[in-house]
C-alpha cells in the first residue's frame, strides 16, 4: 500500500520560505522533512511526518518547475504558468541568487569554466556548503557573467536590470563578475585572511573609479574592464619616486603633517621611501595583465605586511595615506594631480579595507 | 449567414528552441476555423517573434461560430523536412456572440502541446461581427448566456425561471478509432480535444435553442459532463436551468420603483385586475400581508378553502394518479391546521433502528410500508434497487426478487393512499377546529393567514410545474421567497451495460468503425436519452412521494468501469413559489417582472459575501421566515417514510422533521445555531471481478447496501456533531473492477428550527461479559465526550432549557396523541411511527456485529479540524460573515495503491478513510498561513482508475475571515452586526417571549423584530401593522436609493465604461506583468462586486507523456499539468478582459499511467464563469461609479 501520486496545486502558487531555503541549501526531501520535524516553528501545527513529506515534495516540485524561470528572472514576471504575487517573485529571485560568501570567496577570480565546476566538490568539502547548492551558486555566477559580460553601461545596473536583484546583491554580483573577468589572484596563502566582503569592496572601488564607465557614463563601453589608457598613464607617476628631490620633498611634507599625530611615526619616517616606492611601482606595472591580476597580492606583500610588522594602527594608516595623497598636490613639479587622485583614492580605500588580521 | 470572425496574430514569446543548431526557432502560425486556414509569414530565428499579421477573416454561419473553436497552431518552419508543430491554442468564440459578454478577445495564450505541455505564449486578437438572424428556423442560438453558477448570477435578476433543459450528443471516441493505431499520440489527443470542443459547442447551441423555445435568454447552473465510454463512444451531456435574466443595470424605473414584494397592498391591488381573472387574481392577493391580515378570520378561510380545494381535486382527478391525489390532499392539510408547505427529512431514527436489521429485512419492510422512494432513510436500499432493475430487465436477466418487489408494491399502495387521503381530510379539519377552540394556533400572524392563499398559489404552481416534463432546477440557492419548503433528498441510480445497448444493429464487430459514423449516430442518443429519462422520471416520482412538486439542487453523474455504467441523479424535493415560474398567461410574466424586481435586487445582493442587507432580510421575513423551508411539505399523517415530527422551534406553528438532508446550499434566510462543518461518509466494498451482465448484476446488488451504509454513517456523524441538518449533500459512487467506492459529503449545521438531536447510545448485545460491558461504556464515554467537544467547537448551544418550558403552551402531548389516533385510523404501517416516538433522544447503536463496531470506529477516527479552520462543501459557512478578500483555490489529487489484493471490507474501508482524512490534514497544513480560514465548497471526487488504485481529487477554496467582527467598517459591518445582534436576540429573547400570552404572534417578531423586543407588546393586530409600516418605510428608502442610482445611471453609460476601464488597466500591465486572475468554486468573491459576466469557460485538455520519469514521475507530471490547466484558464479569462473565474469546477480528472512503459496520460475538464469584479472599497471610493448594480447595493445598505 503506498501513495502513488500526491499533488497539491494552488491557483496562487504557495511558497513556504522555509522550505525554499532548505531547497536552495541543497537538502534532499528526506533531510528537509527531518529538519522541519525538528524545528519548533511547526510543532504547534502538530504536523506528522507524512504531512510534512507530502508538503515538502509539493514545494520541491514547484521550485524545480520554477527554476527554469528563475534562470531568466524577467520571465518570471510575464510567464503564465505560476501565479505568484510580485513581492513573492522578488523574494524567489533574490533568494535564488543569494550566495554563500565563503563559497564565493573560493571561486573569486577563478575562471567560471567547466574546469572550475569540477572542483566544486572540493570547495563543497572545504566550505561546508552542500554540493547542490555550490552548483546552483556557481551556475548563477556563470549565468550572470555570461549575460553581463558583453553588455554596455554600468555593471551593477546591468546586473540589477537583467536579474531583478536588490542593490546590494547586484553589487556583489558585479564584484564576482569583475573578478572573474580580470582574473585577480585571490587564492594565494597570504590573501587567505581576506574575506569576500573585503574583495567585493575593492571590486566596487575599482569598478567605480578605474573603469571606462567611471570617467564618462555616456561612454558606450563596458564596465567590466579597467580603462587601458588610465593604466598606461599610471607610468607617469614614477616621477614621484624616480625624482629624488620630489621624493624627499614629499617625505618631509608628509612627516611634517603627521608629526605627533601617529604612533608609528618613526617607523613611517624610516620606511617612507620604501612604502612610496611600493605604491608607485604597483601603479606603474598595471599595464601588464599579469600584474593587474597580482594587484592584491602586491598590495599585501609590498605595503600591508611591512606596515603590519611595524604595528601601524588603522588610524595611523588612514592619516598616512590621506596626507601621502594630499601632500603630493603641493609638490611644485608634480603635474599629474587628477591621475594621482584617481589612483590613490582607490588604493587608499582598498588598503584600509584590507588592513586587518 | 451571419458572422464574420476576425483574428490577428500579434506576437509570440518564450518559444521553445526548435533548431538545435542555432538555438532559435523559425516560427509561423496557422489560423484555422472550420475548413478555412490562414498562415502568417515565417518569423525567422527568434524565440520572441513579432508577426503582427493582417486580420484573417472567416465568413461563417453563426451555427459554426457556436460549434467550432478557433484553432491556432504555432509551427517551426523547416526547409527540408516537415514543419514541426510547437503547440496549439483553442479559443472558444462563444463569449463574443452574446452582446452582453466580451466584445474582443485579446491577450497572451499559452501555446499548448499535448505531449510537451505549455511551450511559450502567443498574443492573439479575435473579434466577431455578427449580423442579425431573424430566421425562425435557424439552428443557432447566439446570445443565450450560459452560467455555471448555480444561483442567479450576481449582476442579474431573474424575471422568470423556465425550468430544466437537457441535451446530449454522442460520437465515436477518436482514441478508439482504427486510425488511432497508425497515428501519433499527439494527433490522437488533438483529435480528441478538438472533437470534444466541437461537441460541447454543439451541445451548448442545442441547449440554447431549447432555451429560446421556452422564451428564456440564459441557462443558469449549466453542468456539462463527458462520459468516456471507451469502445462504445463518447457522450457529452449537459443539464441546466433556463431563465430569463435581466441585467440589473438595465432595470427600468418602474421595475425598481414598484414596491418590493408585497409590502404595499395598493400596488398589488392594482395588479390584480391586470392579472387574469379568477385564479390569477387570487394569487396576486396571496402575498399581500395586509390582505391576509384582514381576511384572517378563521371561518373565512375554512369556507373558501374547501371550494378551492375541490376545484383542485377535480382537476387532478382527471389525471387519476395516486400521488397526485395525495398531493392535493397535502395542500389541504396545510391550510387547515396551519401546517403549510412543510418539508420533511428522512428519518434518522429509523436508520439506527434499522442498523440492527439485516438489510434484506429492512427491505421487505419498506416495500410494505409505503411507496416512497427517498434516498435518505433506510428506504434507500429499495430506491436504488429499483433503478437498477430496469437495466436488468432489459438485459433479460432480472433479479427475481427485485422485480417482484417492484411489481407488487406500487399499485396497492396507491390505492391505500388515496383512501387515507380522504380520511385525513376530515381529520385535519377537526384538528383545525380543535386548535381554534383552544385559542392556540388561531391568533393570527400574517404568516399563518397566508396559509390558505399559499396553498392556492401552490396549486397553481403545481399546475405550472406539472405541465413540465421535469420540474427540475439545477440551482442550489434561490432568490428569497422562491424556495418555500424542502422535503428531503431524492436520488436514483441505474446500472447499465454499455455494450450491445449501444449499437444493436451493428453488433459487436469492429467493422462498423469503418462505416460512416453519422449514419447511425442518429438513433444513438436516443438510447442515452432514454436512460436519463428513466432516471429523471424516477426522481420526479420520488419528489411527488415527498409531497413536493419540484426538485432543486439537481445534478446527474456517471461512473464507468469497462462496460458497466452507473447513472446517478439526485436532488432535493421542494415546493417552490410560483413567483418566478412561467405560467401560461402572458400577463403573469408582466406581473412577475414588476413584483419581483426589487426582490431580486436584494436577492442578487444577498450573496455578496455576507448574509445580505437588512433590507432584504426584512422581506424575507415577511415571505419566508427563516424556518419556513424546514416545515414539512408532506402530510404528517401520511408520511412517505417514518419520521419524527415536532413543532418548529422557531415559529412553533408548523411541523418540522428531526433531521433534514438536502443537496442545496443553505438558504440565506435560514436560522442557524453555531457553525457548520464538513461531514463525510466513506465506504469501500469489495466486489468480485466479473464481466458483462454478471458484473452489472453484482453491482446493482451491492448498491443498495452501500447507499444504506453511507446514510447510516452520515447520520451517526451528524449526531456526533450534535447537528440536525445536512446541506449540499453529494453522494458519489464509483465503480472499479473489484470494488465499489462510496463517498458522501455534506455540510452539517444546526438548524434552529429543528429539534436538538439526541445523543448516541451504544448498546451491547451480549451483556453477560463484564469486559465487554466495560468496553462499551468506555466507548460510550468517548462518544459523549466527543459530542460535548463538538458542541463547543461549533458553538452549538441551543436553548435546551427553555425548550422544556416551552412545551407547555403548545399542547404537544395532546397533539401527538391525536396524531397517533389518526394513524391508527388510516393504516397500521404508520403506527410504527409512534414506536420511534417513544425513544425520542435515544439514538441507539447496537454493537452486535463487526459492521457496527466498524461504524463506531469510523465515527471516532475523524480528526477534528485544527484550530482556526472550518470546512464545508457549501458556498459559505453559516456563522461566518466577515470574509476578507484573501482566497486560495486549489486542487489536490492523490492516488493510492493497494498492494494487498485480498483486503477485507474493513481493511479497505480503513484505507479509504485514512486516505481522505490524511488528505484533509495535508490541506489544513498547507493552508495554515491563512488561518483563521474556512475551506469552502470542498469537492471530493473519487475514482477507481485501475484494479488496485484509488484516486481522490479535491478542489476547494480557502477563504480567510476576520476574527474580530467589530473591527470592520462600512455597510457590511453594519449588516453583520445587525445580523449578529439579531441572532443573539433570537437566542436570548425568542423563547422567553414565547412564554407570554401571545405566543402565537411571536414567531415573526422574535425572528427578526429587534425594535419590538424591547417595548411592551402591543396587540397582535397592532404589531402586524406596525411591522408592515416598518417594511414600507424600508421599502421607501430603498426605492429612493434606487432612483438615485437611476439618475446617476443615465449620466454615464455604464458598461462600456467598465469594460474600457478594465481593458485599459490590462493594457498598462501587459508589458510587464500578467493580470492576476482569481479563481474560486464559489459564485462570488468576498469584498468585491461582480460587474460583468464575460461568458462561460469550458475547457478540456489531454496531456500525455512518454518520458514519465524524466518529468518527475506521476506526481511531477500531474503537478505541472494541473498548473498548466490553471494557467490556460487564467489566460483565457484575462483575454476576455476578466479578472476572475467564479463557480470554477474541475469536473473530470482521468489519470492513467503505465510506469513500465514510462508513459502516462491525463484528461482534465474544467468549467467556470469568467467575470470582471471590482473591489467594494474601490466602488465606494468613486461615487459616480456608473454600475447601478453596485450602487444599488450600497444605497440600499445605507438606507437601512
Amino acid at each position: 500500500m503506498s501513495m502513488e501520486l500526491d499533488v497539491f496545486v494552488g491557483n496562487t502558487t504557495i511558497i513556504d520560505e522555509e522550505v525554499y531555503q532548505l531547497w536552495l541549501d541543497g537538502h534532499s526531501v528526506s533531510d528537509a522533512v527531518r529538519m522541519r520535524l525538528e524545528s519548533d516553528a511547526l510543532s504547534e501545527c502538530e504536523a506528522s511526518g507524512e504531512v510534512l513529506h507530502s508538503d515538502t515534495m509539493d514545494q520541491y516540485r514547484t521550485f524545480q518547475m520554477c527554476e527554469r524561470l528563475l534562470h531568466c528572472p524577467s520571465k518570471l514576471a510575464n510567464q503564465l504558468l505560476f501565479q505568484i504575487p510580485a513581492h513573492r517573485q522578488a523574494m524567489l529571485i533574490e533568494r535564488y541568487y543569494e550566495f554563500d560568501h565563503t563559497f564565493a570567496r573560493e571561486v573569486l577570480g577563478k575562471k567560471l569554466s567547466k574546469g572550475t565546476k569540477k572542483d566544486l566538490d572540493d570547495i563543497s568539502l572545504k566550505t561546508g556548503v552542500a554540493l547542490k547548492s555550490c552548483r546552483r551558486q556557481f551556475d548563477n555566477f556563470k549565468r550572470v557573467f555570461k549575460v553581463v559580460e558583453e553588455l554596455k553601461g554600468p555593471l551593477v545596473e546591468n546586473v540589477q536590470h537583467h536579474f531583478l536583484l536588490s542593490d546590494s546583491l547586484a553589487r556583489d554580483y558585479a564584484a564576482v563578475v569583475f573578478f572573474a573577468n580580470s582574473r585577480f589572484e585571490t587564492g594565494k596563502r597570504k590573501l587567505q585572511y581576506l574575506s569576500f566582503q573585503d574583495f567585493a569592496f575593492c571590486a566596487g572601488q575599482l569598478i567605480s573609479y578605474w573603469t571606462v564607465g567611471a570617467v564618462d557614463n555616456m561612454m558606450e563601453d563596458m564596465d567590466v574592464d579597467l580603462e587601458k589608457e588610465f593604466l598606461h598613464d599610471l607610468k607617469d607617476l614614477k616621477v614621484l619616486v624616480n625624482d629624488k628631490d620630489m621624493l624627499d620633498q614629499h617625505k618631509s611634507l608628509v612627516c611634517y603633517q603627521l608629526k605627533g599625530k601617529i604612533k608609528a611615526f618613526s617607523e613611517m619616517e624610516a620606511n617612507f621611501k620604501n612604502l612610496s616606492r611600493a605604491l608607485i611601482n604597483i601603479a606603474s606595472k598595471l599595464t601588464n595583465t599579469k600584474d593587474v591580476r597580482d594587484l592584491f597580492i602586491d598590495l599585501v606583500e609590498k605595503f600591508i605586511e611591512p606596515c603590519r610588522s611595524d604595528k601601524w594602527t588603522v588610524g595611523d594608516l588612514t592619516l598616512f595615506l590621506t596626507h601621502y595623497t594630499s601632500t603630493a598636490h603641493t609638490l611644485e613639479m608634480f603635474r599629474f594631480q587628477i591621475l594621482w587622485e584617481r589612483y590613490m583614492g582607490v588604493i587608499k580605500s582598498c588598503i584600509l579595507k584590507m588592513y586587518h588580521d | 449567414m451571419p458572422g464574420k470572425l476576425k483574428a490577428k496574430i500579434v506576437a509570440g514569446r518564450h518559444l521553445p528552441v526548435m533548431d538545435r543548431a542555432s538555438d532559435l526557432t523559425d516560427a509561423f502560425v496557422e489560423v484555422k476555423f472550420g475548413n478555412t486556414t490562414f498562415k502568417t509569414d515565417v518569423y525567422p530565428k527568434s524565440l520572441n517573434p513579432q508577426w503582427n499579421s493582417e486580420w484573417f477573416k472567416f465568413e461563417v454561419d453563426d451555427e459554426d461560430l457556436q460549434d467550432e473553436p478557433l484553432q491556432i497552431t504555432v509551427l517551426d518552419h523547416d526547409t527540408y523536412s516537415a514543419n514541426d508543430a510547437i503547440g496549439k491554442v483553442y479559443i472558444d468564440i462563444d463569449p463574443l456572440l452574446s452582446s452582453e459578454a466580451a466584445t474582443v478577445i485579446s491577450g497572451w495564450f499559452p501555446i499548448y502541446d499535448t505531449i510537451h505541455g505549455i511551450r511559450g505564449e502567443i498574443n492573439v486578437l479575435v473579434k466577431v461581427e455578427l449580423f442579425n438572424d431573424l430566421n425562425r428556423f435557424r439552428q443557432s442560438s447566439c446570445g443565450v448566456k450560459f452560467f455555471c453558477t448555480t444561483s442567479i448570477p450576481r449582476c442579474y435578476r431573474a424575471v422568470m425561471v423556465h425550468g430544466f433543459v437537457e441535451e446530449l450528443v454522442v460520437n465515436e471516441d477518436p482514441e478508439y478509432q482504427w486510425i488511432d493505431r497508425i497515428r501519433t499520440p499527439r494527433a490522437s489527443n488533438e483529435a480528441r480535444q478538438r472533437l470534444i470542443s466541437l461537441m460541447s459547442g454543439e451541445l451548448q447551441r442545442k441547449i440554447g435553442l431549447k432555451v429560446l423555445e421556452m422564451g428564456g435568454n440564459a441557462v443558469v447552473g449549466y453542468l456539462q459532463c463527458f462520459d468516456l465510454e471507451g469502445e462504445s463512444g463518447l457522450v457529452v451531456r449537459a443539464i441546466g436551468t433556463a431563465c430569463t435574466l435581466d441585467k440589473l443595470s438595465n432595470t427600468y424605473t418602474p421595475a425598481t420603483a414598484i414596491n418590493p414584494c408585497n409590502s404595499s397592498p395598493s400596488k398589488d391591488i392594482k395588479d390584480s385586475p391586470q392579472a387574469v381573472p379568477s385564479a390569477l387574481g387570487c394569487r396576486s392577493t396571496h402575498s399581500s400581508p395586509v390582505h391576509s391580515a384582514s381576511s384572517r378570520l378563521s371561518q373565512g378561510f375554512s369556507v373558501s378553502v374547501p371550494t378551492l380545494l375541490f376545484a383542485g381535486m377535480k382537476h387532478r382527478h382527471r389525471s387519476s394518479d395516486g400521488p397526485r391525489a395525495r398531493q392535493c390532499r397535502a395542500g389541504f392539510g396545510e391550510e387547515a391546521p396551519g401546517v403549510p408547505l412543510s418539508s420533511g427529512p428522512p428519518t434518522p431514527l429509523r436508520a439506527q433502528t434499522f442498523s440492527s436489521f439485516s438489510p434484506s429485512k429492512s427491505y421487505s419492510r419498506q416495500s410494505s410500508s409505503s411507496d416512497t422512494e427517498l434516498s435518505l432513510t433506510p428506504k434507500t436500499a429499495r430506491i436504488c434497487l429499483s433503478p437498477s432493475s430496469p437495466t436488468l430487465q432489459s438485459k433479460s436477466s432480472p433479479i427475481p426478487t427485485t422485480k417482484a418487489l417492484r411489481s407488487t408494491t406500487p399499485p396497492p399502495l396507491h390505492v391505500s393512499q388515496s383512501d387515507t387521503a380522504m380520511l385525513r381530510k376530515s381529520v385535519s379539519f377537526s384538528e383545525d377546529l380543535l386548535l381554534a377552540a383552544s385559542g392556540m394556533g388561531s391568533g393570527g400572524s400574517a404568516g399563518k393567514e397566508a396559509g390558505p392563499l399559499k396553498a392556492l398559489l401552490r396549486q397553481q404552481t403545481q399546475t405550472a410545474l406539472e405541465q413540465r416534463e421535469f420540474p427540475f432546477f439545477t440551482l442550489t440557492s434561490f432568490p428569497p421567497g422562491f424556495l418555500l419548503h424542502v422535503g428531503g433528498v431524492v436520488s436514483a441510480r441505474s446500472v447499465k451495460l454499455l455494450d450491445r445497448i449501444h449499437n444493436p444493429a451493428l453488433g459487436n464487430t469492429r467493422s462498423y468503425k469503418l462505416l460512416d459514423w453519422n449514419s447511425f449516430t442518429a438513433d444513438e442518443p436516443e438510447t442515452r436519452d432514454a436512460w436519463w429519462e428513466e432516471i429523471r422520471q424516477e426522481i420526479k416520482s420520488h419528489a411527488k412521494a415527498l409531497g413536493c412538486h419540484a426538485v432543486v439542487g439537481y445534478s446527474e453523474s456517471t461512473s464507468i468501469c469497462e462496460e458497466v455504467c452507473i447513472l446517478s441523479a439526485s436532488g432535493t424535493a421542494a415546493i417552490l413559489s410560483s413567483r418566478f415560474m412561467q405560467d401560461s398567461a402572458l400577463d403573469t410574466e408582466h406581473r412577475l417582472s414588476r413584483q419581483q424586481a426589487s426582490v431580486f435586487t436584494s436577492g442578487a445582493e444577498k450573496g455578496e459575501g455576507d448574509m445580505g442587507s437588512t433590507a432584504s432580510l426584512g422581506f424575507e421575513d415577511l415571505m419566508s421566515p427563516g424556518c419556513a423551508f424546514c416545515h414539512i411539505p408532506y402530510d404528517e399523517l401520511n408520511m412517505p417514510f417514518p419520521a419524527q415530527l415536532t413543532y418548529c422551534h422557531c415559529c412553533r406553528r408548523y411541523k418540522v422533521p428531526d433531521v433534514l438532508f438536502t443537496t442545496i446550499d443553505l438558504p440565506t434566510e435560514a436560522n442557524v445555531t453555531g457553525k457548520g462543518c464538513l461531514i463525510q461518509a466513506r465506504l469501500c466494498r469489495t466486489k468480485k471481478k466479473a464481466q458483462g451482465e454478471g458484473n452489472a448484476t453484482a453491482i446493482s446488488n451491492l448498491l443498495p447496501f452501500l447507499e444504506y451504509e453511507l446514510h447510516t454513517q452520515l447520520m451517526n456523524k451528524l449526531k456526533l456533531r450534535s447537528m440536525n441538518a445536512l446541506f449540499g449533500l453529494r453522494i458519489q459512487i464509483s465503480v472499479g473492477e473489484n470494488m465499489l467506492l462510496g463517498l458522501a459529503s455534506a455540510t452539517g449545521v444546526y438548524l434552529t428550527a429543528l429539534p436538538s438531536p439526541g445523543g448516541i447510545q451504544i448498546a451491547g448485545k451480549t451483556p453477560s461479559d463484564i469486559t465487554y460491558e466495560q468496553h462499551i461504556s468506555n466507548m460510550q464515554k468517548k462518544i459523549n465526550d466527543t459530542i460535548a467537544k463538538n458542541k463547543e467547537l461549533y458553538e452549538i448551544n441551543p436553548p435546551d432549557l427553555v425548550e422544556e418550558v416551552i412545551g407547555s403552551p403548545i399542547p404537544e402531548p395532546r397533539q401527538r396523541s391525536r396524531l397517533f389516533r389518526s394513524h391508527s385510523e388510516s393504516s397500521d404501517e404508520v403506527s410504527e411511527l409512534d414506536l420511534s416516538h417513544g425513544k425520542k433522544d435515544a439514538f441507539v447503536l447496537e454493537i452486535d456485529d463487526t459492521d457496527a463496531v466498524e461504524d463506531i470506529h469510523s465515527l471516532l477516527t475523524d480528526a477534528p479540524t485544527p484550530p482556526g479552520f472550518y470546512s464545508c462543501n457549501t458556498e459559505i459557512m453559516p456563522g461566518i460573515y466577515n470574509w476578507t478578500s484573501a482566497l486560495q483555490m486549489f486542487t489536490s489529487v492523490r492516488v493510492f495503491r493497494l498492494s494487498n489484493v485480498n483486503l477485507t471490507n474493513q481493511g479497505l474501508n480503513k484505507v479509504f478513510n485514512d486516505l481522505c482524512e490524511n488528505l484533509l490534514k495535508s490541506l489544513y497544513f498547507k493552508l495554515r498561513s491563512m488561518v483563521p480560514c474556512c475551506l469552502c465548497h470542498v469537492n471530493f471526487t473519487v475514482a477507481v482508475p485501475e484494479d488496485e488504485l484509488i484516486q481522490v481529487a479535491v478542489t476547494a477554496v480557502a477563504m480567510s475571515f476576520d476574527k474580530d467582527q467589530t473591527q470592520e467598517n462600512g455597510r457590511q459591518s453594519i449588516d453583520k452586526n445587525l445580523m449578529k445582534a439579531i441572532t443573539e436576540n433570537e437566542d436570548q429573547l425568542q423563547f422567553p417571549l414565547e412564554l407570554s400570552a401571545e405566543s402565537s404572534s411571536n414567531p415573526l417578531n422574535s425572528a427578526k423584530g429587534l425594535s419590538e423586543v424591547s417595548g411592551p407588546l402591543p396587540s397582535a393586530r397592532d404589531r402586524c401593522s406596525s411591522w408592515i409600516e416598518q417594511l414600507r418605510l424600508k421599502a421607501h428608502t430603498i426605492r429612493c436609493g434606487s432612483i438615485k442610482t437611476m439618475s446617476s445611471l443615465e449620466k454615464a453609460s455604464p458598461l462600456p465604461e467598465g469594460r474600457s476601464r478594465s481593458l485599459r488597466s490590462n493594457r498598462s500591465y501587459a508589458g510587464s506583468s500578467v493580470t492576476v486572475v482569481k479563481m474560486t468554486p464559489l459564485s462570488f468573491i468576498p469584498g468585491t462586486k461582480i460587474i460583468k459576466y464575460l461568458g462561460i469557460i469550458n475547457m478540456f485538455f489531454i496531456r500525455e507523456t512518454t518520458s514519465l520519469r524524466e518529468e518527475g514521475g506521476v506526481s511531477g507530471f500531474l503537478h505541472s499539468f494541473i498548473a498548466e490547466v490553471f494557467a490556460m484558464v487564467r489566460a483565457h479569462v484575462a483575454a476576455l478582459g476578466g479578472n476572475a473565474v467564479v463557480s470554477y469546477n474541475m469536473k473530470e480528472c482521468v489519470f492513467m499511467e503505465n510506469p513500465n512503459k514510462n508513459q502516462a496520460q491525463c484528461l482534465i475538464n474544467v468549467s467556470g464563469d469568467a467575470v470582471i469584479f471590482v473591489r467594494e472599497s474601490e466602488l465606494e471610493a468613486t461615487p459616480p461609479q456608473p454600475h447601478s448594480a453596485s450602487a444599488q447595493t450600497s444605497s440600499s445598505g445605507e438606507g437601512t
